[in-house]
């Protein structure tokens, strides 16, 4: 199973498609046998003895055995630890209920700030943006957000976002700014100096010196969703000539 | 699958389909058969009314709007086959308490509405990448005065026709899932009738994976 992923890896695939063991993957009778490893990511589904694609996309791996699906989506559903923007919705009592696009509202206790006790709460109100990250996320309970990570430092996260501009992309652009050597952020450092805060729920902000220049900047990464590298790279020259 | 009789002719309309077309819905796709011609939106998974809630899976709701005037008793009963259909291919469980809503809108009709709205119905979910277990497509077959198993009706040919049947077919083992019939047949016309649609449904199939190879062609 593990040389027929390897040999679709790149291709588009579809729900439905299935990967099982071949009857003929021999096992050799003289030398150790190590039993076949695979980690299935997001899109692939394990039924009984067989691999189930669930969502169309391009199939990916990563050394030694990790195999995912790639697919364009604009729906985000949380997943523990990733970090996200969320708006804070509704303030009662010792917990804010957060919004982040999903299908329910997350919690975020008061206490999950840094250096947040119980005569000393941090100032949040309604409607505040918080970058946080989850602590809970499956589907059988609520969500759950804390500003911490485990050793109680804040990390970046918290309440931000004075004067900066909150719009949504698909969590494809998302991935792709976030990789470690990201071409597009590469190309957006050249245009103009700003602020940018990603979330993986496909929320981005941005800052940058004047209203103007936040708004090319919302609109570019926007519209880049949906070009080639090149189109792309044509679209920054031309801003950056002064053209738009 | 059956033996196909071999009067029967397994000709479809041309097909065209377009992905991620519409800005705000999660998914959407337009499906085209001949001059039909449907529009599907997909919203999900999303937040669901109390009432509304099912406590182990999504709740699905399929909305038909049709071209002119106000959805009717016809659109709930299209309505409910496409329900059934989706519900069937959708994985459920791994949403639960979510709402998953999918509109079609109807922009021409000229015969085989009902395929015509599985197909662009399917081809909307794969867009929103909600996880299904497998596809399904939708083939309408209509059997004319002669005895004749027609695929893929006109609407003219609907009209003459003594029975038109309309059914749901999975992509993992061709089964039938859902099935509509109108009119008078007999058992054997029946069975026909599900056979050509087997075999018809391989050329959807294979238009489905070329449409979404080319929307992943592009490097990105």
């Amino acid at each position: 199973m593990l040389s027929t992923l390897k040999e679709r890896t790149g291709e588009v695939l579809l729900p439905g498609d299935e990967f099982s063991f071949e009857t003929d993957d021999s096992i050799s009778l003289t030398g150790p046998v190590r039993p076949e490893k695979v980690v299935c990511g997001p899109g692939l589904r394990r039924s009984g003895d067989r691999l189930l694609v669930c969502k169309s996309g391009v199939l990916r791996h990563k050394q030694p055995h990790m195999f995912w699906m790639d697919s364009q989506q604009r729906r985000y559903v949380p997943a523990k630890g990733e970090t996200i923007i969320g708006i804070v919705t509704v303030k009662s009592g010792d917990v804010f209920k957060v919004d982040f696009g999903g299908s329910e509202q997350a919690s975020l206790s008061y206490l999950a700030f840094e250096g947040s006790t119980k005569r000393n709460r941090p100032n949040v109100q309604v409607g505040d943006l918080v970058f946080s990250q989850f602590l809970i996320a499956n589907k059988d309970m609520e969500p759950e957000l804390v500003c911490v990570d485990s050793s109680g430092r804040a990390n970046g996260m918290g309440v931000f976002g004075g004067g900066g501009l909150v719009f949504t992309v698909s969590l494809g652009l998302v991935r792709r700014l976030l990789t470690p050597h990201s071409e597009v952020l590469a190309d957006l450092q050249q245009l103009f100096p700003c602020e940018l805060v990603v979330g993986m729920n496909g929320r981005l902000w941005v800052k940058s010196s004047s209203v103007q220049q936040t708004l090319v900047i919302s609109n570019l990464l926007q519209s880049c969703d949906a070009m080639t590298a090149q189109q792309r790279r044509q679209l920054f020259r031309r801003v950056a000539q002064g053209a738009l | 699958m059956m033996e196909v009789c071999g009067s029967s002719n397994v000709t479809l309309r041309e097909f065209g389909c377009e992905q991620s077309l519409l800005s705000r819905p999660d998914g959407s796709a337009s499906f085209i058969q001949g001059d039909t011609s449907v529009l599907a939106a997909t919203y999900g998974p999303a937040e669901v009314k109390v009432s509304k809630e099912i406590y182990d899976r999504a709740t699905l709701e399929v909305l038909i709007q049709p071209k002119v005037g106000l959805p009717s008793v016809r659109q709930r009963s299209q309505e409910q086959c496409v329900r059934e259909t989706c519900e069937a291919s959708l994985l459920l469980s791994l949403h639960p308490r979510s709402s998953l809503t999918l509109i079609l809108q109807l922009i021409h009709d000229d015969g085989s509405i009902l395929s015509c709205f599985l197909n662009a119905a399917c081809m909307a979910l794969i867009d929103a990448g909600l996880p299904m277990s497998c596809l399904f497509c939708g083939v309408t077959c209509a059997i004319d005065a002669d005895g004749q198993i027609v695929t893929d009706p006109t609407a003219a040919q609907e009209k003459e026709s003594r029975a038109v049947m309309t059914f749901a077919i999975d992509s993992t083992e061709r089964r039938v899932i859902m099935s509509s019939t109108k009119g008078s047949f007999s058992v054997h016309e029946l069975q026909q009738c599900i056979a050509v649609s087997q075999k018809a449904s391989e050329k959807i199939f294979q238009f489905y994976r070329d449409s979404v190879k080319r929307r992943y062609s592009k490097t990105l």
